[in-house]
């Protein structure tokens, strides 16, 4: 399960839609995994202001991730307009004004798109229900005495 | 022919033998093919978008939304949910992009309000009016769906969902259940009359963004298409050979080589690493 979809899973109890406390659903015993993906610059864009940073930072920080900064990073830092080094000598004249995805854009693709929880369980911080993670799949059936 | 809705419950008749048998089926891959661009092409998604599909199952439909080039507003990133463990191994085999979740979609759809920009769902809903246990009903499973679905969608977000109803009132009742949770419906019917008669229920959340929220705009201009406005009563994207996701044991390994060489923490190495198997919960 990639750490973009930590950002948006909720319990699924009825009973914890409600409560702040319920989001973001903790991760236990968590083993991760690099899944290499395409960059998809326009996804990345359209998700970022829908990310709840707050609810990242603490994620990240449980997984023993890299420190993020306090504040989410804005649309107009994902593209940078000045070439990179190394590609100025390939570059033809067209192409060099084309914006291009900044580092902090790379950064962001391998967190939420290629960082991914192989194993382990995501803990309800409201009712305590643990959902099991194996071979990247959460079992989210509950129950029925839960629902 | 006797419908499988009819026989088992889902999590059953989708077992190892179907699902590896519904998977590699070429008929049931190109049908399925097929309404899963129909329904791309109503969602009308112009840039690389978050979807949710219901009933993903083995992933045929999340493949093609991971495919759509960006000529024609893709590629889109999915997150599928299945009530069946073997469908959802056989989609882990085949090495889907989407994040897959066991997870029954009528017990609810569990994700923050707003979360994705659109859903499909092909062939999957009528599924939900099967009931196991005395403590619910048709109506229950389909309320908790669709009231889950329409909160998870951001405001001018759209679900298509393609489904094969028992009869008349199975269709009324799915249809009365998207609107009773707030969607602006359309029921759009291809192929009337003919075996390959196919129900999509096109359905907008906030309206405002399909030409009033008319469902008839939407589809209007479209050949061999009836049109049945809900409210009163009821681009093609191409596969692509993706470079798709590395994950031989040795790849998995060697990443984690280079990533503790820079620096970056990586969680131990298991005895599970990169070997697949169908999980079992
Ligand atoms: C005909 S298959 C379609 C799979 C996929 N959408 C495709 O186009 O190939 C129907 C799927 O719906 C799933 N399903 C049935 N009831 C469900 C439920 N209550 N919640 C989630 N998935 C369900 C089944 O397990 C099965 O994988
Ligand atoms: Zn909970």
């Amino acid at each position: 399960m990639k750490i973009l979809t930590l950002n948006f899973v909720t319990c699924a109890r009825k009973a914890c839609k409600a409560s702040p406390a319920a989001f973001p659903l903790r991760p236990r015993e968590a083993e991760l995994e690099i899944v290499e993906q395409d960059i998809n610059p326009l996804f990345v864009r359209n998700v970022l202001p829908r990310l709840e940073w707050d609810a990242l930072r603490e994620v990240c920080g449980e997984l023993g991730l890299q420190q993020l900064p306090s504040t989410a990073p804005s649309p107009d830092d994902l593209f940078t307009t000045t070439p990179a080094a190394a590609d100025t000598a390939m570059a033809d004249a067209a192409d060099a004004h084309e914006p291009r995805p900044s580092q902090l854009l790379r950064d962001l693709h391998t967190l939420l798109l290629e960082t991914t929880m192989r194993s382990g369980k995501l803990v309800c911080g409201n009712c305590g229900h643990e959902y099991a993670v194996k071979e990247g799949i959460a079992n989210f059936l509950l129950p029925s005495h839960l629902v | 022919m006797p419908r499988p809705e009819d026989s088992l419950p889902p999590d059953l008749y989708y077992n190892d033998t179907t699902s590896a048998q519904y998977t590699t089926s070429s008929r049931i891959q190109s049908i399925q093919a097929q309404m899963t661009h129909r329904a791309l092409s109503l969602l009308n998604l112009s840039a690389p978008s978050l979807i949710l599909d219901v009933g993903c199952g083995s992933g045929l439909s999340g493949s093609i939304l991971s495919s759509v080039p960006g000529s024609a507003g893709g590629p889109h990133t999915w997150i599928g949910l299945d009530i069946s463990a073997s469908m959802l191994g056989v989609a882990l085999e085949r090495e889907a992009e989407g994040d897959l979740f066991l997870a029954d979609a009528g017990q609810g759809v569990p994700f923050r309000p707003g979360t994705f920009d659109a859903a499909i769902s092909i062939s999957a809903v009528q599924w939900l009016c099967n009931v196991e246990s005395g403590t619910e009903s048709a109506e229950g499973r389909l309320n908790r769906f669709f009231s889950g679905l329409y909160a998870a969608l951001r405001r001018g977000g759209r679900a298509v969902c393609q489904f094969y109803p028992r009869d008349d009132r199975q269709k009324d009742l799915i249809c009365g259940a998207a609107k009773r949770a707030g969607f602006g419906a359309g029921l759009l019917e291809d192929g009337v009359g003919t075996k390959q008669e196919k129900k999509y229920l096109v359905l907008t959340v906030g309206g405002g963004e399909i030409m009033g929220g008319d469902i008839t705009g939407v589809v209007s201009g479209l050949e061999g298409v009836d049109v049945v406005d809900g409210r009163k009563g009821g681009k093609e994207g191409k596969r692509r050979n993706g470079k798709g996701v590395k994950s031989s044991k040795q790849w998995i390994l060697q990443k984690k080589d280079r990533m503790e060489r820079k620096g970056k923490v990586v969680k131990a190495t298991s005895k599970y690493t990169g070997r697949k198997r169908k999980p079992v919960f």
